[in-house]
């Protein structure tokens, strides 16, 4: 990997570690999903500093030129990420649906009360 | 014996202030004793208050989920205040109340768990715009040949459900947008048997219909992709005395 690439992705994974810490400080990102950013930003640090871990994968794979790899596995990762946040999305439709139907029917009976002490 | 206040008769409705009066009042009339429920699916027009004024019990979604999950409201509701059958049919006057009666004597005399209003039986066929209508012979076709028993309108709204099929419907596994071919397979597979009586639509008066744009589109492929789905699972879910 080209020196000067090398410093870009470790700045960039420097970057991601420290916003993600900062977020979680914050309170805008829960801790639960903050570990899987710190893992990227981890990993991205570690695969632009061990360079031979990164062409360990390339030649693994096959791919030519190890800075390909680090895309790939990067595009990889945000598959996989994309799937996890599909999977969370799906169950936590279900559960709003939930909720909205028993505030609904709730909302049903209350009005029902109120008007029958009304009258 | 099924008394009229064993009935819920369950009408979901999103922006129909202009047409479900009419359909409550249409109601009324034919099963005075049965009470009415329309959901109100998030609408942002007056259908709340217009379904309350003609003397219908109102649940109102804090925002609309389709008409799907409306209906599974008014299951819960149905449920939870122990309703043995529900009677569901559409709040934009396309459904006439005038077959209400005939729902309630083939809930009498069948053992099925579930009755649709079909449109295309008894040589019956409405004036509904082609790709709408190849796409239902399309999904009847399919269901049919899927579950050996002849079916002709799936995706017909006017219904009625035993307690059998409630049951079935309020649990988690009803994740259905639209309640139609797929719905009518995972309740068949799950044991419950489902039988078919004639009706007839009325044009629709106005408003928006909830297949406009590009949902059959979406409609269509997510039907087929559900189907698949269907197949490929475990029956899961059986009928529940």
């Amino acid at each position: 990997m080209p020196p000067r690439l090398k410093v870009f992705v470790v700045l960039i994974g420097l970057a991601i570690f420290l916003g993600i810490i900062e977020l979680v400080r914050k309170r805008k990102l829960r801790e639960e999903y903050s570990f899987i950013w710190l893992m990227t930003g981890f990993v991205f640090v570690l695969l632009a500093v061990e360079s031979d871990l990164l062409t360990f994968f390339s030649d693994l794979a096959g791919i030519a030129l190890p800075v390909n790899t680090l895309f790939f596995l990067a595009l990889i990762f945000m598959m996989l990420l994309c799937l996890y946040f599909s999977l969370r999305i799906s169950a936590l439709t279900t559960q709003v649906k939930n909720l909205a139907q028993q505030l609904a029917l709730l909302q049903s009976k209350t009005d029902s009360h109120t008007s029958n002490a009304a009258n | 014996m099924i008394s009229e206040q064993n009935i819920l008769v369950l009408i979901p409705a999103a922006n129909e202030e202009e047409r479900v009066g009419d359909v409550i009042k249409g109601v009324r009339k034919y099963v005075p004793g049965a009470k009415i429920l329309v959901v109100d699916d998030g609408s942002g027009d007056g259908t709340a208050r217009v379904s309350r004024e003609a003397g219908a019990c109102v649940v109102s979604h804090p925002f609309n989920m389709g008409v799907g999950t409306a209906l599974q409201t008014g299951y819960k509701y149905a449920v939870q205040n122990r309703f043995r059958y529900v009677i569901q049919l559409d709040g934009d006057g396309q459904h006439p109340p005038s077959f209400l009666p005939a729902f309630i004597a083939k809930l009498k005399e069948t053992e099925a768990d579930l009755i649709i209003g079909s449109r295309f039986l008894q040589g019956r066929n409405h004036d509904i715009p082609f790709a709408r209508g190849a796409g239902n012979a399309l999904f009847a076709k399919l269901v049919t040949l899927l579950i050996r028993e002849k079916l002709t309108d799936p995706t017909s709204g006017y219904r009625a459900l035993k307690s059998t099929a409630l049951q079935f419907c309020i649990q988690d596994t009803y994740g259905f947008d639209y309640p139609d071919a797929d719905f009518l397979l995972t309740l068949h597979r799950s044991g419950y048997r489902i039988e078919e009586i004639p009706i007839d639509v009325l044009p629709r008066r106005g408003g928006h219909s909830q297949h406009g744009g590009l949902k059959p589109v979406y409609y269509t492929i997510k039907m087929f992709l559900s189907i698949f789905i269907i197949l490929l699972r475990k029956k899961s879910v059986q009928k529940t005395p």
